[in-house]
């Protein structure tokens, strides 16, 4: 999100024609062999001559003054080749920009990536070392003498909107007031959406349900740490190796952050090993390149699970209000919401992404959302597959649920009573355009999930999640070859691999050649043009109309030579069928060319062919789904285990649909973890203390069943193949569904997250008392 | 510190080499035999993605010695497929999109691998249970139960 939408970002509309390739499931997807032999190469399994080994000196404390640094006995260490600290970076202005789905603020992007006046959270960088080995950079680290002056912290965010709070920054007012307060708070900014006459909406509801509810930060998990390699070179060229979502948007920052000449700056993307927004921020790579400066070697840097935890950004911790009224009968009449985010260190959480999805599934007449953009001391959150929308989905799909119930209303009823379609002004500006939201309500009745049987303790839930297709730059070029097969260089990084195999599919359909022609390889920043980010699902939905659009421009060449060799006008020549035809009898009796023959002639007829696109997509194309699950709730132990799973999604159209069903499955199971267990615990002096995969639990193969999945197809009216982003829906419904069936099984409603056992058995001891107390009341 | 002299079989090659008593068998594939199909994940024995097998024990390399290397013999990703013929499994997981980003498949693999060859027909359950020390975080471990359950049944010539 983040910018104003571009008005001459590219549209192509979608055509409905017969496809030959797009929609089957290719067999031979072009990363895989290399994934399951152990030969892809991510970024820490790339080693460079005479490489030295990076490590960063972290914070052991939530807040505090640096008041000196000595890294004069670390530098004399023998095998110690540079250190860095602060005075190794220039310092930065206010400026923004956009990094995936958040924005950032270079003046803090630096300050996280090392700090300068102060620490704002365990594990800020305040140093980095390079040496000869790993040993050696860790005794060096020992020897650096940080000098610190401990101050107080506030970790929650409520705690941090009090006005004794412990203030982070002396110089952040809070923005989207006025007049500008005169004191400096930890509210970084305000924000407020609205629709229609919220008064007016509650004085028609017949129902108000008004709930409270808390989040704590959870974490992408990505199996792969943070790992980059740079070489700094005489020439002051600058070659980094890493695990990124966007190696453009990295060059950007990298540049920017060591006031270098973005055409001095060369990254190079390597195999991602798992990402999900995480891997959005630049953390590592600026402090490689510096030590590489220094030290007149390569550097590489590889991040610790620990520091993972501890200083890649999680997403908001939240504190979410939702009222909503509605009729007896169950039309909303009004929704309101208030978001607090804790966006960690620095300001910019995903605050104004939860203000879009926040209600965006109903359609609705009276809204009202005020949200708070909150800073602690915690890392700054990065971007979580679907940044800030799980949370506001606990809050509303659960309320909508209670309202259901007091309603007399099956759950689903009740959402396709008042269930978002073409047309619904949104309290965010657009009208939605042609969606698929009522058809996952549909599909979800139909299932035969909602036919089996419930035992004791065991109960169904429902919810709903919706997300955005980011459009933004995207390039790309296709090649093809003097044998007539087609090379497709995309900009935009595959995050799980299925973008490359979806991508050889779209060009191969439009150039009318085999799948197996077609081969789909990743552009390092000195190949393209800018591509922003593979982030808001916009990885194959943008990716693809740049692969489109490349295609197009090569077969326009291709035209243009059978016109020459015809010795015809370029508008007298047609695309057939992967065939260069004369576009009528009356233009000449030529046979048809195909691109092997049309390859092999280009030479003489003006040079290779290729086409290439440097496009701005228009975002769009939004993407709805549907979730219901059964779970079953042990009374003695508070464990939720969840028994069944279904999982509907509108894709637009499902492009490599095994993989697409792939995608749901991930991020429903990532939503269950979320659900069920994950959350950062700390200390009460401000230290994470469940840094390891030990004690943040991520879901394993035995907490989880099969996730059934079906896949609706509304087509994207602005997609020439009517394709929808899918990657982020999927993780939004499955918190509040699963609350909703913890209700449905035991008659608890949880608004505390997450619903781990001590929290299940709490509720459920409360319970036991209160109905004790109501039995006793009864007795008298 | 002096380094220990560690012979090694490795994949059913013969690896001599001086290791630093603080090094793991996963630093000695990745960092001295430049073996990098085998992946760090966490460090700690929680993630899996390190897995191997040492005489045919399935084992996580970060939480072995290398040292305790010397004279056993290590199986790893790069030794699964003979030649251009992929495993059966490895053929599976493709098969049924079973990996996405990749970054956990190797140890995935190793630990299916070990599990065919104590248990040839295992259950939904049994695999569930054994790769619970696997950590994935892309596919929610549905398509690599599939891929597993039909691996099995291909090995078993059922």
């Amino acid at each position: 999100m983040g910018r104003a939408p571009s008005p001459f970002a590219t549209k192509i509309p979608y055509e409905e024609k017969d496809l030959k390739i797009i929609g089957s499931n290719p067999t031979a997807r072009g990363d895989a062999v290399d994934k399951v032999t152990g030969r892809a190469r991510y970024a820490s399994d790339i080693s460079l001559p005479g490489q030295l080994v990076g490590r960063v000196l972290r914070s052991p404390h939530a807040r505090a003054d640096i008041l000196s640094i000595d890294t004069s006995d670390a530098e004399a260490l023998p095998g110690v080749k540079a250190v860095v600290c602060r005075d190794d970076f220039p310092d930065m202005e206010v400026e923004h920009a956009a990094s995936g789905e958040l924005m950032v603020n270079f003046r803090d992007v630096t300050r996280n990536m090392m700090a300068r006046e102060n620490v704002l959270y365990d594990g800020h960088p305040v140093a980095a070392v390079a040496a000869t080995s790993d040993a050696v950079a860790k005794q060096a680290m020992k020897l650096i003498k940080v000098n610190y002056k401990v101050l107080p912290h506030v970790i929650d965010v409520r705690d941090a909107m009090k006005p004794d709070a412990p203030i982070l920054h002396e110089d952040q007012f809070t923005k989207g007031v006025d007049p500008k307060p005169d004191k400096p708070s930890n509210v970084a900014a305000r924000m407020e959406s609205k629709l229609g006459d919220i008064e007016k909406g509650f004085e028609d509801a017949e129902i108000i349900i008004e709930r409270e509810f808390n989040t704590k930060p959870v974490h992408q998990g990505y199996i792969e740490p943070q790992a980059s390699i740079a070489n700094y070179t005489e020439g002051g060229i600058a070659e980094v190796w890493t695990g990124t979502q966007g190696h453009f948007v990295f060059r950007a920052q990298i540049a920017k952050l060591l006031k270098m000449d973005l055409s001095k700056v060369k990254v190079i993307p390597t195999e991602l090993g798992g990402g999900f927004g995480g891997k959005n921020n630049v953390y590592l790579e600026p402090l490689a390149v510096v030590l590489s400066k220094k030290s007149n070697r390569p550097v590489k840097m590889v991040m610790d699970r620990d520091e993972v935890f501890r200083a890649t950004g999680p997403t908001s911790g939240t504190n979410v209000k939702v009222k909503m009224g509605c009729t007896k009968d169950g039309s909303i009449t009004a929704a309101q919401a208030e978001l607090n985010y804790q966006s960690g260190a620095y300001a910019g959480s995903s605050l104004p992404l939860a203000t879009i999805t926040v209600f965006t599934r109903y359609d609705l007449e009276n809204v009202s959302v005020v949200g708070h953009d909150v800073t602690t001391n915690r890392p700054k959150v990065a971007a979580y597959r679907a940044p800030g929308a799980p949370m506001v989905a606990f809050g509303v799909e659960t309320v909508v649920d209670e309202m259901a119930e007091a309603c007399g209303l099956d759950p689903i009823e009740f959402r396709l009573k008042n269930a978002a379609k073409e047309g619904t002004q949104t309290h965010f500006g657009p009208q939605l355009g042609p969606i698929g939201y009522i058809q996952t309500l549909e599909r979800a009745k139909a299932h035969p999930h909602m036919q089996e049987k419930l035992g004791p303790n065991q109960g169904r839930g429902v919810a709903s999640g919706f997300w955005f297709t980011l459009g933004a730059e995207t390039s790309a070029t296709v090649n093809i070859g003097e044998d007539g097969t087609a090379t497709l260089i995309f900009g935009t990084v595959d995050v799980t691999g299925g973008s490359r195999s979806a991508f050889a599919m779209i060009v191969a359909e439009e150039l009318g050649i085999p799948f197996e022609k077609v081969r789909t390889m990743s552009g390092d920043t000195s190949a393209l043009g800018f591509n922003f980010m593979t982030a808001g699902s916009r990885g194959t939905a943008a990716g693809s109309m740049a692969a489109v659009t490349a295609s197009r421009k090569a077969i326009a060449r291709m035209c243009e030579i059978a016109a020459r060799k015809w010795e015809v006008e370029p508008d007298q020549v047609v695309w057939e069928d992967g065939r260069a035809r004369p576009a009528g009898a009356n233009v000449g009796d030529f046979e048809p060319m195909t691109v092997a023959e049309l390859a092999k002639e280009a030479s003489w007829f003006g040079g290779t062919i290729a086409g290439h696109a440097e496009i701005n997509v228009a975002q769009g194309g939004p993407g709805f789904g549907t979730h219901v699950v059964d779970v079953d709730v042990d009374r003695r132990t508070g464990a939720v285990k969840i028994l069944r799973y279904t999982l509907i999604q509108d894709a637009g159209k499902a492009v490599y649909p095994e993989f697409i069903e792939g995608q749901f499955q991930g991020g429903a199971v990532q939503g269950i973890g979320t659900a069920l267990n994950e959350e950062y615990i700390y200390n009460d002096k401000g230290v994470l203390e469940n840094p390891g995969f030990l004690d943040y639990r991520v879901p394993v193969a035995s907490d989880v069943p099969f996730i059934n999945t079906e896949i609706v197809e509304v087509p994207n009216p602005d997609h020439p193949y009517g394709i929808r982003g899918v990657g982020e829906v999927p993780i939004i419904p499955p918190l509040p569904a699963i609350a909703n069936a913890i209700h449905d099984a035991v008659g608890i409603r949880l608004r505390d997250h997450p619903m781990s056992p001590p929290k299940v058995l709490k509720a459920l001891k409360e319970q036991m008392i209160v109905e004790a107390a109501a039995q006793g009341t009864a007795a008298e | 510190m002096a380094k220990k002299y560690v012979n090694t079989t490795i994949n059913g090659d013969q690896h001599e080499l001086l290791c630093d008593a603080t090094q793991t068998l996963l630093d000695i594939l990745r960092d001295e035999l430049d073996m990098t199909g085998t992946k760090e994940g966490c460090g700690t024995g929680d993630c899996g993605a390190c897995s191997v097998t040492m005489d045919g024990v399935l084992v996580c390399s970060c939480l072995v010695m290398g040292v305790e290397a010397n004279g056993k013999s290590i199986e790893t990703i790069e030794g699964m497929a003979d030649g251009d013929d992929l495993h059966p499994l490895q053929q599976k997981f493709i098969d049924h999109i079973a990996l996405q980003c990749g970054i956990c498949t190797p140890g995935l693999l190793i630990a299916s691998k070990a599990l065919l060859s104590e248990n040839p027909d295992p259950t939904e359950e049994e695999i569930r249970y054994w790769l619970a020390g696997n950590l994935c975080r892309c596919t929610g471990y549905h398509k690599v139960i599939e891929a597993v359950q039909d691996a099995a049944r291909e090995m078993r010539g059922a």
